[in-house]
Order: structure tokens, then sequence, then C-alpha cells
């Protein structure tokens, strides 16, 4: 196959700050299309904070520049485009508690693709039942376990039918028995050539489902490569010191 | 001396009774139009204090902090009988129902903001994610279930306004109060206050209860 010619996500010189708090250190970085990559480092290192850059929830130096499919991600009329493009999936959910699970689903295509409700929720339903949860479209969130949400959440984020899935450590806020239904669904995506990028601490799941792993440290990439070269043999001290802290346990 | 032919006396109770109505129709005219412009301007208030530009949320929150401050009747009679000076002469009805709405919308803002602001930032960010206009995320994520926390503040508010209506009678507009001292002239009998004020309690009470099954109801199937 041939190599792309333009990256689908393209930072360059990415560069946060909280007052005089630097988060982020001039972070460069491009991901392809079809390309799953997993983010992972200790708590505090910026991982978050990047991925919640690529669609601007996080605000950024304006001398940084991140493009989504050729558009640059900032503020003004094109953002609502770059986000309709970039599907997020969040720790918490956030799905909309007073929406049965089937409008969670339909109601960003139906307001913004503008796509008739009976084909939002046609498309809605063969999502959900995608993510195993056709029982339960008639319910409302409250109703349902946190594995279950946070799959509805992965197949709301999927009927924009989005560029690329972001996902925001989706696992950790969830009862270690729903961990594994939520990788199940996040694994079979991955083998459909969605583009992902995953903040995670699973590193089972990111040594088995990445293309590339990023390990981040004190805001800067530290080493990115295949996930042999980072779990096997990492490069640097502060990998293999993270990589330590994590597996024995 | 008999106390229950004084205070609740049959017959000029029933004399008045028409009377009293007139006045009820009256005041329910000036209440709910005035319920409803507050509800419709709190809610443009509130979006505008949390989401407009600077200059535009310190003049809304001026506004409200006025309005707050200024006691209704000073307000009604700045309306009727002092904006006649510069040529604004308002009917009376017009004058109660601007000066119960301006008031009202302030009040009304407050709860919508508490209400707005109540919900997680989690929702924002999802709407935001999916890319939702500003527009979008407010009618069809936030709203929705802002209108439930804001429920029960804003029926106190919405009953408060229909209290105040009374304070029209100073006006010169026929409401409740104003038939009921006119009758209590005419008979010289306090019966009719009587009267009114029962028809007060029989008007509000109700309400109150009506607005706890609304809520209930909205309460269904969320979280």
């Amino acid at each position: 196959m041939e190599k792309q010619a333009r990256p689908l996500i393209s930072v360059r010189g990415l560069t946060k700050a909280y007052g005089t708090f630097r988060v982020l250190h001039g972070i460069d970085l491009d991901i392809a299309e079809g390309e799953v990559v997993c983010v992972i480092g200790p708590s505090g290192s910026g991982k978050s904070t990047l991925i919640r850059c690529i669609n601007h929830l996080e605000a950024f130096a304006e001398d940084s520049r991140i493009t989504v499919d050729g558009i640059r991600v900032e503020p003004g009329p094109d953002l609502a485009k770059v986000r309709a493009e970039v599907g997020m999936v969040f720790q918490s959910f956030n799905l909309f508690p007073h929406m049965t699970v089937l409008k969670n689903v339909m109601l960003a295509p139906m307001r913004v693709r503008k796509i008739p409700a009976p084909e939002a929720e046609r498309r809605a339903r063969q999502l959900l039942a995608r993510v195993g949860i056709s029982e339960q479209a008639e319910k409302y969130p409250g109703q349902l376990s946190g594995g279950q949400q946070q799959r509805v959440a992965i197949a709301r984020a999927l009927a924009m039918e989005p560029k690329v899935l972001l996902f925001d450590e989706p696992t950790s806020a969830l009862d270690p028995e729903m961990v594994g239904e939520v990788l199940d669904v996040m694994r079979t995506l991955a083998g459909t050539g969605v583009t992902m990028v995953i903040v995670t601490h699973e590193m089972g799941f990111a040594r088995q489902v990445a293309d590339r792993v990023i390990f981040m440290d004190g805001g800067r990439l530290v080493e990115v490569g295949e996930p042999s070269e980072i779990f096997d043999a990492p490069r640097e001290e502060r990998t293999r010191g993270f990589l330590r802290a994590v597996l024995n346990h | 001396m008999n106390l229950i032919n004084t205070f609740l006396n049959v017959q000029v109770l029933a004399d008045s009774l028409p009377q009293l109505m007139w006045g009820l129709v009256v005041t329910l005219k000036i209440g709910v139009t005035s319920i409803l412009f507050g509800l419709v301007g709190g809610l443009v208030l509130a979006v505008g204090r949390l989401y407009a530009p600077f200059f535009v949320r310190i003049l809304i929150r001026g506004y409200v902090d006025i309005c707050r401050s200024v006691p209704l009747l000073v307000l009604l009679i700045v309306v009727y009988y002092a904006l006649p000076f510069v040529g604004i002469r308002l009917s009376p009805f017009v004058s109660a129902v601007t000066a119960l709405s301006l008031v009202s919308a302030a009040y009304t803002s407050e709860i919508f903001r508490a209400g707005i602001e109540a919900i997680p930032n989690g929702q924002f960010e999802a709407s935001a994610a999916l890319g939702l206009s500003n527009r979008h995320t407010m009618v069809d994520v936030i709203l929705p279930q802002a209108i439930r926390i804001v429920i029960p503040p804003l029926t106190n508010n919405c009953i408060n306004v229909m209290k105040d209506t009374a304070l029209a009678s100073v006006v010169a507009m026929p409401d409740l109060l104003k038939q009921a001292t006119q009758a209590q002239a005419l008979s010289a009998n306090p019966t009719p206050l009587i009267g009114a004020a029962l028809i007060y309690i029989a008007l509000l009470w109700p309400m109150t209860a009506v607005v706890a099954r609304l809520e209930k109801h909205l309460s269904r199937g969320t979280r």
C-alpha cells in the first residue's frame, strides 16, 4: 500500500500552559489514517491534555498548530466541522441522562448532519447492535451499568462517522469486571480500520491493539514506537521505570 | 357581637362574589402575562449573562442587581406615575405587567443561571465533541436538564408574581384586591376582603401541588 502523503492528524509544536505551569512542551506528532495509537504514561504527564487539544476541548498556545484532515483546529467557524469529524469517548461517559440510549446516539447525526429521524434511528440501532446493547435502546443511561454506558458512548461517537476516534481513559472509571467488555468493543473497532488515539492504562490492550505506542512524561513524548519496541525493548530509562512500576503489581 | 356575621357574612359574600370573580379574572390576566414575559426574559438574560460578550454580561448583571434591589411597589409607581412625565403613558394593565415582568425576569434569570451552572461540565464537553452548535447544545442537552433542576425555585417565583399582582390595585387596576376593597367600602363589611384572601389561597395552594406532581413526572427516568 502506498504511504499516505498527508497524515490525518498533524500536531506541530503543541504547547499548553495553565498560567505559568507548562503541561505540554512543543509536541510534534503525525497520525496516519487507519492507525491505532495508544498513549501511555504516568498521571499528570499530559496525555489526556494532548488528545483533548486535538478537538480543542482544551485551548492551546496560538503558535501551536494542529490539523485534522487538512483543517486547522482553532476557535472559529471551522471548529464544529473538525469536531464533527473527531469522535470522543470520555472517562466518565458523559451520556445525556435525560434521553434514552437510542436518542443519545441519534441526536448529533440529526442535528449536525441533518439526517432524517427514521434514517438516524435505523443507523443508531445498527450501531447499538454492533456494541452489543440493542436490547437497552429504550432505556435511560442511568439504568445501565458503567460498561454498558461506555459502549453507548462509543456508539454515539461512531454515529457521526468520524474520521478519528479519541479515547480518554475509557476504562478508568469502570468496575474491573466491566473493563473487558469495553476493550472488546474497541478491539473490534481497531480491526475495522478506524483511526483511533487511545489514552489508556491497559498495557496488555495497548500491546495487542496499537500500531504505535507513545510514552509521555512531563508533557513530552519520551518514546514512540511499535508495541514490541516500547514494551520489550524500551530505550529510555523513564519508559523502563514506568513500565516496571505498572507491570509489576 | 357576632364574629361570623362580621367577617364571614354570607349575604355580603354572595352579593360581592360576582365582583370578586371579575377581579380574579383581571388578577389572572396580569399574573399569567407577567409570568410568561418573566420566563422568556429570564431565560434570555440567563443565557446572555453566561455566554454573551463581556460588555453585555456586565449590563445584564447591573440590570439584574437593580431589579432585585428595587421594591416592586416603587417600580410600579415609577412606571405608572413617573413615566408620563417623559411622555410614556402606560395603561394600568401594561404598567403592572411591565413592572412585574421586569422584576420577575431578573429573579428568573438568576434561577436559570444557577440551573445551567449545575449541569456537569462533561455535558458541555460531550456536546462540543459531537460538533453540536451552541444553540443545539442549549436546546437539546443543557436546558432540558436545567429545567428539571429549576422547577421548584421557578414555581416559588411564579407564586410570588401571582401574589404581587395585588400591588396593581394601587395603580387603579380592578384586580381581585381592588374589587374586594371596593366591595368592602360599599357593604361596610370586611367579608369581601376575607373572600379575596380565600380566593388567593384557593388559587395558589393547588398550584404548588400541581407543580410537585409535574416535578415527579419530569424526573422520571433520569440519573
